[in-house]
């Protein structure tokens, strides 16, 4: 049966139920690459998604128009996700203490006195 | 700069609707592969530039408004095939992927020509328009050229797809240049470089690019150039393009959006 729609552009497609036209067998995707966008130069690139690519010139091409469509870039880069090395979560405990190490937090530090015995004696 | 004429302001007006019937137009045959484009990225991709083109088409009748024409609504949706100036190259129906990137990589190429030409035209307010969109009509040349390297390395399928299509646009793609009626007035007040020169400058980047990646290019002299778009003599394709097109627009038309 041919697919009837109100989208003129898919009747024109003349698609029909049993097509296995754009279907994919397993391992036929592209890799994908991992996207990061920079907004500002000298800033962070940040992790923004991924996209599929057969390499990484078409992989920024894709990234531009997926990521940068609508908000400001000025650089980006790609980076095949199998060529990223990750950690665990089995070993998610690693972190586990972080949160409690307040004092690795500069706001944990008594040093506004000291700042403002300093300047009374800049500007006596 | 010198004083314009009358016949100098009908020479813009006719080459400002060349131009943005020609993005009009091929922006909405490209729109027509979206939700169908060969996969997700591309698909999203090849949409945002089809919609660039019908922005940049509205930027010049906007332009053409100031010049007294009617609104760019009005332009864009109340003309009947013959009065349009798209040429008959970007009307014709998407075909297959392989036809509407090869049309994509010969348009732009050749619209990226024409805005870097008219980027000092002495027509300031298109010098601004051209220079606004430089970038955007980089992106368009950079993924038409990505995508014909990419597939003339694919293998023997997708190069002889393409090498085909190339047979099939080249003609074709020559009609983008059908010279107007006032190409000298255009070239004497400095407006525009001429249809002339821009298909040489066209020639002479497209050709050693695609034999770059190893496509053979059909000569102009053995190739028919697709002529009469330009002055409104349209294929049977363009009138129910536009039917579709003003398809809601026609049901109120003085409808407040």
């Amino acid at each position: 049966m041919i697919i009837q729609s109100l989208d003129p552009r898919i009747s024109r497609a003349k698609l029909d139920d049993q097509s296995s036209e754009g279907f994919l067998n397993e391992h036929e995707h592209f890799e994908t690459f991992e996207v990061f966008q920079q907004v500002k130069r000298g800033t962070h690139h940040q992790h923004v998604g991924s996209v599929h690519a057969p390499n990484p010139e078409m992989a920024i091409l894709f990234a531009k128009e997926q990521y940068c469509r609508r908000g400001k870039a000025v650089n980006l880069w790609v980076v095949k996700t199998s060529d990223v090395f990750v950690t665990e979560y089995e070993d998610a405990d690693i972190f586990e203490t972080s949160e409690d190490k307040k004092y690795r937090d500069p706001e944990t530090y008594k040093v506004m006195d000291r700042i403002n015995a300093y300047k009374s004696r800049l500007n006596p | 700069m010198m004083e314009f004429t009358d016949k100098h302001v009908l020479a813009l007006k006719e080459l400002l609707y060349k131009m943005a019937d020609d993005q009009l137009i091929l922006g909405h045959r490209n729109s027509e592969w979206t939700g169908l484009g060969p996969m997700l990225e591309e698909d999203i991709a090849f949409s945002s530039m089809a919609q660039d083109k019908i922005g940049q088409s509205l930027a010049l009748y906007e332009l053409l408004h100031e010049l007294g024409e009617s609104e760019p609504d009005t332009v864009a949706f109340t003309r009947n095939d013959n009065q349009f100036h798209c040429s008959q190259f970007v009307e014709l129906p998407i075909g297959a992927y392989d036809f509407s990137l090869v049309r994509h990589f010969f348009f732009d190429h050749a619209e990226a020509i024409r805005f870097e030409m008219l980027a000092d035209t002495v027509f300031e307010p298109l010098a601004m328009i051209a220079r606004k969109f430089k970038g955007e009509i980089k992106y368009h040349t950079m993924h038409a050229d990505i995508f014909m390297k990419k597939l003339a390395e694919g293998g023997p399928e997708s190069y002889g797809l393409i090498q085909q299509a190339i047979n099939d646009n080249f003609g074709l793609a020559l009609g983008m240049f059908e010279p107007g009626d006032y190409e000298p007035e255009l070239i004497e007040a400095g407006i525009f470089g001429g249809e002339n020169t821009l298909q040489t400058r066209w020639l002479a980047k497209v050709v050693p690019l695609l034999e770059s990646f190893g496509y053979i290019v059909p000569k102009v002299e053995n190739s028919e150039p697709a002529l009469g778009g330009r002055k409104g003599f349209h294929t049977p394709h363009l009138q129910p393009l536009l039917d579709e097109m003003t398809e809601v627009f026609s049901i109120d038309p003085g409808a407040d959006w």
